[in-house]
């Protein structure tokens, strides 16, 4: 008898394909598994709008779930739009241990210059790091450099 | 009726987006430093995103199957409804900056008053696209910051691109006789109130950056109603080459 426990054990093996430390369950894009119209029905909500991991994340839903025999559809919803608030502890820690830094809790939605946000080296823990770009490999990342160990390092960006 | 003004309008914010995320990705390995290299295509990805929401969300309001695709890949230049400001070639640095800054400053308080939106899927795609617009604006800003008041050679390059930019502003506002129609079931704000807040971002903005607005204000418009200049047929070129070639394709 599949249940819904069992569908979301099965997707916690489901990972982000650019950070595979990370489940969807972990990153918060997994928003609903429910059973209606006699099929499951699995939501999940893009990180970027652009994000084109989206499409995988999807296939690979479908895949996991196909293994244990189960047919479903997946959903994709704009809103609530996602915040890095989602982002689950153990997420944060895989994400520290895989050397990108988690969201600090603040986001800056000022419209210039203003003080940067104090993120942590996470090979060598020190505070003196440096913003090198706003952007960095994923839409979701900014790109840092520490200043004690020269550690060059993601940041996941704090959205809210 | 109300839903053909809704999809009119849904389609300029899409071709807005898209076209203007098509040119800022021309940058791709040509940006003046990998940082900014970097920065440009993450907001062309932003933008194609986007696009993509609002065009699927014109298809479905278009009701004949349509979708981001058949509607980015499949129309002819006088269809499409972007403003001519985002269809303009990149020039130098400068002038790719000043036309995003332009661009963003008008974006955020339109996505703002959207989130308000009494059509639920409207203010979704607003709720969405508001928070990378805001890190987009920041972005952009402090680079006209930046360049306008920094050396002789980036004022310079800053105030020529406002110069020729300048001219493509008003157009951003445009509005039609049935978005009153819109604007009256509250599922769209009036522009007046964005050319407010436009305004308020920009001249404050341009004030910190030494730069000076054209005494010369001569406008441009015809993008909205499908009048383009001759830079967008090329564009579309490269855009839609592979299924222009090769009808249905897929990878």
């Amino acid at each position: 008898m599949v249940t819904k426990e069992s569908i979301l054990s099965w997707l916690d093996e489901v990972c982000d394909p650019e950070i595979p430390v990370l489940s969807l369950a972990d990153l918060g894009v997994l928003r609903g598994v429910e059973y209606l119209n006699d099929e499951w029905q699995i939501t999940i909500t893009p990180t970027y709008s652009g994000c084109p991991a989206m499409k995988t994340m999807e296939d690979d839903i479908l895949l996991k779930l196909k293994e244990h025999g189960v047919e479903a559809k997946v959903h994709l919803v704009l809103s609530p739009a996602w915040t890095t608030d989602w982002l689950s502890e153990s997420g944060r820690k895989k994400l520290k241990d895989f050397g990108i830094a988690p969201p600090e809790n603040e986001v800056d939605k000022s419209v210039l210059f203003a003080a940067q946000t104090v993120v942590p080296c996470p090979r060598c823990n020190s505070r003196e790091t440096k913003m090198v770009s706003q952007f960095g490999s994923t839409a979701c990342k900014a790109h840092y450099q520490c200043l004690i160990c020269s550690e060059p390092f993601d940041y996941f960006k704090c959205l809210k | 009726m109300k839903n053909e003004a809704l999809y009119n309008y849904v389609l300029r914010l899409g071709d807005d987006s898209l076209i203007l995320g098509q040119r800022l990705g021309e940058w791709c390995g040509h940006g003046p430093i990998l940082e900014e290299d970097i920065a440009m295509t993450n907001i062309s990805l932003d933008l194609i995103g986007q696009a993509m929401s609002l065009l699927d969300y014109a298809g479905v309001l278009d009701g004949q199957g349509k979708d981001h695709d058949s509607l980015a890949f499949l129309r002819f230049e006088n269809e499409y409804r972007n403003a001519l400001l985002l269809e303009q070639p990149n020039g130098d640095f400068a002038n790719t900056m000043m036309r995003q800054f332009l661009f963003d400053a008008f974006r955020k308080p339109l996505y703002e008053k959207l989130l308000e939106s009494t059509d639920k899927q409207i203010a979704a795609i607003a709720e969405k696209s508001l928070k990378e617009t805001r890190y987009h604006l920041k972005h952009t800003s402090e680079w006209v910051i930046r360049l306008g008041d920094g050396t002789d050679e980036s004022h310079q390059r800053a105030q020529t691109a406002l110069d020729l930019l300048w001219r493509y502003t008003d157009e951003l506002f445009f509005q039609t006789e049935e978005d009153t129609t819109l604007i009256s079931l509250g599922m769209v704000p009036s522009m007046s109130e964005i050319k407010a807040e436009w305004s308020k971002t920009v001249l404050s903005v341009l004030e910190e950056s030494t730069l000076v607005i054209p005494t010369n204000n001569w406008q441009f418009e015809g993008g909205r109603r499908g009048m383009h200049s001759e830079h967008l047929g090329f564009l579309l070129a490269d855009l839609q080459y592979m299924q222009r070639a090769y009808p249905n394709m897929k990878w």
